[in-house]
């Protein structure tokens, strides 16, 4: 089991690179009136098969040959459907795949969404191919990373160059931070 | 507040050095295990830690990268050290602070911390 929402983010997410995604739509969205807090995450990978769809939830199905179970998507439903919360994942081959999760955001059971500016950070900085198009929601507030923005600003700098990388941390926690006032969430 | 002006203003700072860094090819590579299991694992911290040190301690010719389940699940994190002309290296169980030992002694000083790897723990 993962111990932040984020993690399971970040793991689910290495599938959509992993499916050949050039571009990847994550949105965190919490929501204090209506008790909810909302992970989509949407790629243009490669997509699944419908048999593939139907076994994705199963521990004992995975696509790899190092091992013989897949816990990936089973950890991130089981994290929702812990919270009282919800799991679907949609896909078509060819055209993608669609995860949303909701928690129930005053839930007991609800693990920590965590270190959510890291993980953003990491998938950006570690899939130099892959463009990601974050956007964070809380409450009436919002902002949205988008990596295409930087790539055309950078031309052939690449995001791993220490002062691009640190300039995206940054970004990302200066923009959390005037998202939601700094909330633990 | 982070503006898209200073973005450029890294890029031009920046531009005139990218070439230098694409004609040294990185001859060390440290790869971090990031697939469900190491993330569960707490491989994250290790990747960060191990990318930020590099950075700081400006190593030259090295590049952090990860890359998924190496196989050995119950050994998670993992953190392979591998070097041209070298044995790869297999650290295992890592923790950011395990970690920033091997950037120091592995990294710097070119000294295998046997007690982290594979080997040892099979012994």
């Amino acid at each position: 089991m993962m111990t932040e929402i984020s993690l399971n983010i970040l793991d689910v997410t290495e599938n959509s690179t992993r499916a050949g995604a050039s571009v990847v739509h994550i949105t965190v969205e919490v929501n204090e009136e209506r008790d909810l807090l909302k992970v989509l995450i949407e790629d243009n990978g490669c997509g699944m098969s419908k048999e593939q769809l139907a076994s994705v939830k199963d521990p004992f199905f995975t696509t790899r040959t190092t091992r013989k179970v897949g816990l990936g998507v089973p950890f991130f439903r089981e994290a929702a459907l812990q919270a009282n919360g919800s799991f679907d994942i949609e896909s078509e081959p060819g055209v993608g795949t669609k995860v949303i999760a909701e928690f129930q955001l005053s839930n007991i059971d609800r693990m920590p969404l965590g270190d959510i500016t890291g993980t953003i950070h990491q998938l950006v900085i570690y899939h130099p191919d892959t463009d990601f198009v974050y956007t964070y929601v809380f409450n009436d507030k919002s902002f949205t990373m988008d990596t295409r923005e930087f790539r055309e600003i950078l031309g052939d700098v690449p995001f791993d160059t220490k002062e691009v990388s640190d300039y995206i941390k940054e970004y990302l926690s200066e923009n959390k931070y005037n998202t939601d006032n700094g909330k633990n969430i | 507040m982070k503006s898209l002006e200073e973005l450029k203003a890294i890029r031009d700072k920046m531009q005139g050095q990218v070439g230098l860094r694409a004609e040294s090819e990185a001859s060390t590579r440290v790869v971090v295990g990031m697939a469900t299991c190491g993330i569960a694992s707490g491989a994250r911290p290790v990747l960060t830690a191990l990318a930020d040190a590099v950075a700081e301690k400006q190593i030259p010719d090295c590049s952090v990268t990860q890359t998924g389940c190496i196989g050995l699940c119950q050994y998670e994190p993992i953190v392979e050290v591998i070097q041209p002309g070298k044995e790869k290296v297999t650290y295992i169980k890592m923790t950011p602070e395990k970690a920033l030992e091997i950037v120091d002694k592995h990294l710097i000083r070119g000294q295998v911390v046997t007690e982290y790897t594979i080997g040892n723990a099979l012994k």
